[in-house]
């Protein structure tokens, strides 16, 4: 039965049974191939299924975005019930935020899905099965996520999304290194979603909802004025710097990059890492009205978005300097939002999530073809597999900002709406990030590309089913720019000196990276010894010491916490119980020794205890 | 016309098939395993039938039956569920389906075993659906005895090399046979029933001495001071049996050397008792007591939680984490309950539920991979996922619930204790409880990623997924783990007819 | 003679008896010293009811002797077993009850 519709939105039937379809088609595969085991079993059929529903639920999410693009519908129905209506409910909110997300969610899990199918070609057949199970379910999280009417629903599927994640992290089971970044990638976002259920059930008990838009009313009406609301969206955004890796809590990123490629490109690129961005732009109303947090979130943002480009720079692994660049754009995003533009870094969102996962199918289908991640054991590549080296060009020059792609007009935006809002500091750590940015992703393409070490093995092309989502991505990363460039979306346009900075810092960073790594006329060693480099150079390798912090705590404080614990409970609590026992048995084993089996002991017991009676009663008690 | 004893079928089918099987089964084991099958099947059956045709409308005692026993004494065979124990006993009747193909396999005496098995369930669905105090200590006792034979004679020792200047202690009391552990249990869990035997008479006695009946008793209301103590009473006695701290370490020595059944019935349904018998009679006729005590119980409740967490992480021994998981969610149970809010209590409920499957899937779990791998040590294994995918499968799912992830039954308990625990008199409680979630993810993907992920280990050959039987349990219990999360109303719904009626005894209306 | 001339016997008669039953490694001389101490009950049973003038004690020495003959014979019948099982009657290695 649905709940009362708030007023001010729209309840199209039509409309939320579309955006219900789009949701449930990934989940009808997964139950499909969680149920049905000789399905999932068989691989490649099970893959058919999966691409079968997430492709018609593409076709439905474009329906939804050209029919209802500019209106909100929301329909929800009671989930746990209690006295005096339900606690919770669940349900679809369409609005164009969420309309967006759908189609970019769809269009890259499909495209994903139909890469992995060659990708993960060799693997077995229940292997394959269970690769497409767990991407059925992690497309109708993340669909259910972005539907969201509620925080309480956002959250359900803020966990599942982050369940798939681990899941699919630790796709390759086998190996411990896979392993333990999966349960790393676990813990450390549980971490910060300790902060948005707390926050979440605060908000609950202050205003008696979860639901965004009953929340938004009372922040209209002003009547949101409750205590700590400070601390509930601070806490509530905690859950975003757990998902969307923001420091100090980017640490699990890297690491997930133990998944295949195509995992990295869908959930830790495009869409699950987005999340937490998404959250805070969907609870923008709530926010406003602790302008304290957005500054935090904005600094937050930025500095990650610095960090994370340094740590890219030294970082010898493909994947991992894609992970660190994907950081450092989510703090961009963060950055925007925190400034208060938060459509500038939503559109940075949908921009990146298309050249990111671009860029990462293109790492994918290098990795392939070398067999290995080590970008300074490529090599040359260029000439081998020239149309994965065009589509990654393209990306990685969308990555760097340079017009007329679409990463330019994005990025030109958020850095706009920072500097609009006044926050001088952020915005030069993101002017310089812009350098780096260009720089770190330059090297990449220079090492694996152009290098002079030849490369191993035989590269060559991958085939259509890789390369065609590459070449889909990349024809949307430039149209996607060129409509941008037409100037009719997304409309915040900085001072006038702002595109050409950030064009020459993007083109410095390139030329350095030219200088360095193609010319050579510059040894980037030599260049990471000079002062105040060294220092940066030294910390970013050792990850600045934030990984070592949290295998500290962990090791140290929380394993040793619990040892501590399991000693005191066997050695204290239980001990007390058994010394009380041990020390029963003892004293009756030494009460034992009176019955010693002689009738004659017993009686000379019985005369001293008759004498022992004489006595006491001639003297004591008298 | 008179509505069918269907609370009787329920308590006494398990009791007719024990005496079957004592009597007319003997030397056939696959007769034994039938009868069990058929006769616990029934009742499973009964409670699913009454779960669906409970009136949530009209909320109450249902099913009601009602035959005088010793009228002088006003003590009679009264029978009826609420919504509260109408869950219970479907739980009840689900973990012992479960477990009667759990244990399958069991080789020595197994027609004593089941025969003692289902005495004990006798007594645990005696336990839910009566309404007389005095015949419910009965069926209390019923269900607390038959676990020392289960346990001594069909358990199994474990290693404990104890160290430190009382080691000398632990080996004259036996630490870790499977003697010590049945007598541990079975005198901790006397120590508390002596509490509540003293407590049902003190009820029994200020109420003017007429009627056991705990309708009659609901209607008293008691002095302060009377209520305060038989409140403090109920609360250690039954929470003994509930596994609060520092009264709980019969619960990991129990259930790590009890046999699989008796492991699942035992975490899954017999801690729940203690926790049914602290909401049914401590909150519903002591009303005053519960308002004046829950702070001592919310504080316990919490350290609990932490506690219980803290240690099964440091366990070495695969079922002693498990065990210690229970302790750890039997604080989430208490937490709820101790919020004495609407939410939360239902929370507490539905833990119970939650809880009572998970752990039930748990131990049927760690029984297959010790059948299979014969070691329950956890630095041993390694890489089990490749060869036993269908065991590793259940044991994600049980551990996901277990630390609260959404689309499991344990989700919903933990966000409504939280939801209630922020409304109550003490909100801190909600920061130990939420702290209990984290270090359960991390005891559980540690064990998980040991045992089932990695490399395989050198250790094991021929190892093999779960097979025939086997699958029933699993199966059944993943299956209601997963879909009372994903529809949670079909179990609050019920619950919030009792508990808002439990409530407006403490707060009023 | 006076009362106390009785009870002195009495106690006497008991003391031995005592000493039989404590001293004696032979059940037989152990059973003796029984006896001897029960006919110091007698004794004094014997006395009191002469000097306080109440046939009751007479009575209860009736029953006392009688007893004490079924006594004597089931512990006679007693030592004869013990003797057929364990070879011996010394009270040293008659130590089935220990704990």
């Amino acid at each position: 039965m649905p709940t009362a519709v708030p007023h001010g939105v729209g309840l199209d039937p039509a409309a939320t049974n579309m955006a219900l379809l789009v949701v449930l088609l990934p989940f009808v595969a997964f139950v499909l191939l969680a149920v049905v085991v000789p399905l999932r079993r068989r691989g490649q059929a099970a893959g058919a299924v999966s691409i079968a529903a997430i492709a018609v639920a593409f076709l439905a999410a474009l329906f939804s975005w050209f029919v209802w693009k500019g209106d909100a519908h929301v329909q929800t129905w009671a989930w746990i019930p209690a006295d005096e209506g339900p606690t919770a409910t669940v349900g679809v909110l369409l609005d164009p935020l969420s309309n967006a997300m759908l189609v970019l969610v769809t269009l890259v899990s499909l495209l994903v899905q139909i890469y992995s199918l060659a990708y993960l070609r060799d693997e077995r057949a229940p292997s394959l099965g269970r690769y497409y199970t767990y991407q059925s379910l992690f497309a109708f999280s993340m669909l259910g996520l972005v539907l969201s009417p509620s925080f309480i629903q956002m959250f359900v599927f803020w966990e599942l999304v982050g369940l798939c994640s681990y899941l699919l992290i630790g796709y390759w089971y086998e190996r411990p290194s896979a392993a333990r970044a999966a349960v790393k990638a676990f813990w450390i976002t549980k971490l910060g979603d300790l902060g948005f259920v707390i926050g979440i059930v605060m908000l609950w008990a202050a205003t008696g909802t979860f639901e965004f838009h009953a929340l938004f009313a009372l922040a209209q009406e002003h009547a949101l004025a409750i205590e700590g609301l400070g601390t509930i969206m601070l806490l509530i955004y905690l859950g975003a710097v757990g998902k969307s890796a923001q420091f100090p809590l980017h640490v699990w990123l890297p690491d997930a990059m133990e998944g295949p490629a195509p995992v990295s490109a869908l959930i830790h690129a495009a869409t699950m890492v987005t999340a937490g961005v998404f959250m805070v732009t969907r609870a923008q109303p709530l926010f406003v009205l602790v302008p304290d947090v957005l500054v935090l979130i904005g600094w937050v943002g930025a500095f990650t978005a610095l960090l994370a480009a340094t740590l890219a720079c030294v970082e010898s692994d493909i994947k991992r300097v894609l992970a660190y660049s994907t950081v450092s754009q989510l703090g961009y995003m963060m950055a925007a939002v925190g400034a208060g533009a938060p459509d500038a870094g939503f559109l940075h969102l949908l921009t990146h999530g298309l050249f990111k996962a671009l860029l990462f199918l293109g790492a994918g289908a290098v990795i392939h073809a070398v067999g290995t991640n080590d970008i300074f054991r490529m090599g040359g590549l260029f000439r081998a597999m020239p149309q994965t080296g065009v589509v990654f060009i393209v990306g990685t020059l969308a990555l760097a900002g340079l017009p007329p792609l679409a990463g330019f007009f994005s990025k030109e935006a958020v850095l706009a709406g920072v500097w609009d809002s006044g926050m001088t500091w952020p915005f030069l750590m993101l002017a310089l990030t812009v350098l780096l940015t260009a720089f770190y992703m330059f090297r990449v393409v220079f090492l694996t590309f152009f290098g002079r070490v030849p490369a191993t093995g035989h590269p060559h092309e991958p085939s259509w089913t890789m390369r065609g989502p590459l070449w889909v991505l990349a024809a949307l990363t430039v149209l996607v720019g060129i409509r941008l460039a037409a100037g009719s979306v997304g409309g915040r346009h900085g001072p006038g000196w702002l595109a050409p900075l950030s064009v020459a810092a993007a083109l410095g960073g390139i030329a350095l990276a030219w200088a360095a790594y193609q010319r050579g006329a510059v040894d980037p060693g030599r260049l990471a010894a000079t002062f105040p480099l060294s220092v940066i150079d030294v910390l970013a390798r050792r990850r600045y010491g934030l990984d070592g912090l949290y295998a500290g705590l962990y090791r140290g404080f929380i394993l040793g916490l619990s040892r501590l614990i399991g000693w005191i409970d066997r050695y204290l609590v239980d001990g007390v119980l058994n010394f009380v026992s041990a020390s029963t048995l003892r004293g009756g084993d030494l009460l034992r020794r009176i019955q010693s089996g002689h009738a004659q002991d017993y009686v000379y017991g019985v005369a001293f205890g008759v004498l022992l009676l004489l006595v006491w009663s001639q003297w004591w008690a008298r | 016309m008179t509505p069918p004893p269907v609370l009787s079928l329920i308590t006494w089918s398990p009791f007719v098939g024990a005496l079957l099987i004592m009597f007319t089964a003997r030397h056939h084991p696959l007769a034994v395993r039938l009868i069990a099958a058929v006769t616990t099947g029934v009742s499973t059956i009964a409670s699913l039938w009454i779960y669906v045709a409970y009136d949530r409308e009209a909320a109450g005692f249902q099913f009601y039956e009602k035959l005088p026993l010793v009228p002088p004494l006003g003590i009679s065979y009264e029978l009826g569920v609420d919504g509260i124990s109408l869950l219970l006993v479907l739980l009840t009747s689900v973990i012992i389906f479960a477990g009667v193909f759990a244990s399958w396999t069991i080789a020595v005496r197994s027609q004593e075993f089941y025969a003692l098995l289902l005495t004990l369930v006798t007594g645990v669905f005696g336990v839910f659906v009566t309404l007389d105090l005095f015949v419910f200590f009965l069926f209390y006792e019923l269900a607390v005895l038959p676990m020392y034979l289960l346990i001594g004679v069909w358990g199994s020792s474990g290693e404990i090399r104890p160290r430190g200047i009382f080691a000398w202690a632990y080996r004259e009391a036996g630490v870790g046979t499977k003697e010590y552990a049945a007598m541990k249990l079975t005198l901790y869990l006397l120590f508390g029933s002596a509490f509540i035997l003293v407590g049902i008479f003190a009820l029994y006695v200020n109420a003017g001495a007429s009627s056991f009946s705990f309708v009659d008793l609901e209607g008293v209301s008691f002095a302060p001071a009377v209520q305060r103590w038989v409140f403090l009473a109920f609360y250690v006695g039954f929470g003994v049996l509930a596994g609060i701290w520092p009264l709980h370490t019969w619960s990991p020595d129990g259930h790590a050397s009890a046999p699989t059944a008796v492991s699942m019935l035992h975490a899954g349904v017999l801690m729940k008792l203690g926790a049914y018998g602290v909401v049914r009679m401590g909150l519903g006729l002591l009303p005053g007591g519960a308002a004046e005590l829950a702070w001592l119980m919310g504080t316990i409740a919490c350290v609990n939680i932490v506690y219980g967490a803290l240690s099964a992480m440091a366990q070495t021994d695969l079922k002693y984490v498990i065990a210690y998981s229970s302790v750890s969610h039997m604080g989430i149970v208490m937490l709820g309950a101790a919020t004495l809010t609407e939410t939360g209590l239902n929370g507490s409920v539905f833990q119970m539920f939650a809880h009572g499957v998970m752990t039930g899937l748990f131990f049927a779990l760690v029984g297959l991979v010790y059948e299979k791998a014969h070691s329950r040590e956890i630095g041993k294994m390694g890489g089990f996922g490749a060869v036993m995918p269908g065991i590793a499968t259940a044991f994600t799912v049980g551990g996901l619930s277990s630390l609260g992830l959404p689309a499991t039954a344990g989700f919903i308990a933990e966000l409504l204790t939280f939801l209630g625990a922020w409304r109550s008199d003490h909100q801190w409680w909600l920061f130990p409880a939420v702290a209990g979630t984290f270090l359960t993810a991390v005891y559980v993907l540690r064990v998980a990623k040991q045992i089932f992920w990695g490399p395989p280990s050198p250790h094991f050959h021929d190892l093999e997924d779960a097979r025939g039987p086997e699958w029933v349990a699993l199966v059944l219990l993943v299956a209601v783990l997963v879909l009372f999360g994903m529809a949670p109303g079909v179990a609050i719904g019920p619950i919030d007819t009792a508990t808002t009626l439990l409530l407006s005894r403490i707060v009023g209306p | 003679m006076s009362l106390n001339a009785y009870l002195t016997l009495a106690a006497l008669v008991f003391a031995i008896g005592l000493f039989g039953v404590l001293t004696r490694r032979n059940a037989i001389g152990i059973l003796l010293g029984i006896e001897l101490m029960l006919n110091a009950v007698n004794i004094n049973l014997v006395a009191f009811a002469r000097f306080h003038g109440d046939l009751r004690g007479l009575v209860f020495t009736l029953f006392t002797i009688a007893i004490t003959v079924a006594e004597v014979a089931v512990g006679l019948a007693i030592v004869i077993v013990i003797f057929r099982v364990r070879r011996t009657v010394e009270a040293d290695r008659l130590d089935l009850l220990r704990g």
